[in-house]
């Protein structure tokens, strides 16, 4: 019997292993942005914090 | 549906449509990407470079009042830019994908190679110009954000969109995207555009003809079957070679624009009059050479642009340290 094509492919062992590996790198990508991007808060708020009026 | 030993989704190989057909190969495309695929969608040896001129531009900007940007936001906007430049490089890939497919220099570059599917080279390359584009303007300022943007855009819909299959103009007019990360780092600096990176876009604008040329020359064949009109291809190699030697004088002028006019001092202004003085030579000996010392004259000329660009922005923060 032919079926339509579901739109996903075969899952073998070495695709899902490409996919875990790619998941990883995104993953260390976007910690890294979140730790950059509260480094940056950080700086551009700088001596605001300390001076705000209380 | 076969029969799978475990419950992740399968598909049936036998759909016949041309549509499913080509579905599958895309999905698969997907898949087998690594991430060193995606990252070689964004160009990597072009991104060096445009990293260190960014850079040299961000040192070269005055520090005013306040000491300068902060190292972390400096870090962060050079990051941007070079995530901004690679990704007019991942769209430059999707729309080229078919004259890549045919060209012995690019036929392994991910997507004609089958890792990556077109449409996922189109998405990465948007959402890293966006996002790149945004972050920019929040963390550091508009003005380089606008800059980068236009760059972007430059270099993915001028240049590669229009210009590329059009004209035998399109490296010389396109290699304005190429020339912009200097501005684009100066603005990040200070918020504001001057005279030096003014100069900095104008060196790199003129290297560009004689640095692609070099290389248009070598692959002429390439351009020629695949219907691109390089000047080369356009105006034949000798034509080719006179407009080379042309424009690395022009280029030489540029590159010593920044002593003439006091931006620089002693060091920079012998420093880059020794190394234009060896690019406009070779320029010279690609020109008279004989035919059959011209393929070799155009790879050494192709290798040397590159080195003498990388020495000659050098030797801006080398004037600026060594203050003669």
């Amino acid at each position: 019997m032919t079926e339509k094509y579901d739109g996903t492919p075969e899952w073998s062992d070495e695709l899902l292993a490409r996919r875990r590996k790619r998941a990883a790198v995104m993953g260390w990508v976007l910690a890294g942005f979140v730790v950059l991007f509260f480094l940056v808060t950080v700086v551009k708020l700088g001596s605001n914090i300390v001076q705000r009026p209380l | 549906m076969t029969d799978n030993s475990t419950d992740l989704p399968v598909f049936d190989t036998s759909a016949q449509r041309a549509g499913d057909v080509a579905e599958v190969a895309t999905e698969m495309a997907t898949e087998m990407a690594s991430a060193a695929d995606y990252f070689e969608l964004l160009k990597p040896r072009v991104m060096s470079l445009v990293v260190f001129t960014t850079l040299i531009g961000m040192i070269m900007a005055p520090s005013g009042a306040t000491g300068g940007v902060h190292p972390v936001v400096a870090f962060t906007a050079l990051l941007l830019i070079a995530v901004g430049a690679g990704a007019s490089g991942a769209l430059n890939m999707w729309y080229d994908a078919d004259i890549d497919a045919n060209m012995e220099r690019t036929r392994t570059r991910p997507i004609p190679s089958g890792r990556i599917s077109r449409d996922s080279a189109l998405g990465f390359g948007l959402t890293l110009s966006a996002g790149s584009v945004m972050c920019l303007g929040v963390f550091v300022n508009w003005l380089s954000a606008g800059l980068l943007a236009f760059t972007i855009f430059f270099y993915a819909v001028i240049y590669t969109v229009w210009l590329k299959r059009h004209t035998a103009q399109n490296i010389v007019i396109g290699g304005a995207a190429g020339a912009f990360p200097p501005v684009v780092g100066w603005a990040a600096a200070t918020g504001s555009v001057d005279v030096l990176p003014v100069l900095m876009f104008a060196i790199i604008f003129f290297w560009t003809p004689p640095h692609f040329w070099a290389l248009a020359l070598l692959k002429n064949k390439d351009y020629t079957d695949n219907n691109i009109p390089m000047m080369p291809v356009v105006a034949g190699s000798k034509n080719t070679r006179f407009q080379m030697l042309v424009y690395a004088l022009v280029m030489a002028v540029f590159a010593a624009l920044p002593a003439v006019l006091g931006h620089t001092g002693l060091f920079y202004a012998l420093f880059s009059t020794a190394l234009s003085s060896v690019f406009v030579a070779m320029s010279l000996w690609l020109f008279i050479a004989p035919e059959a010392r011209q393929p070799s004259a155009a790879k050494a000329l192709f290798a040397y642009s590159i080195l003498y660009l990388f020495l000659l922005f050098g030797g801006f923060p080398a004037d600026k340290l060594i203050g003669i």
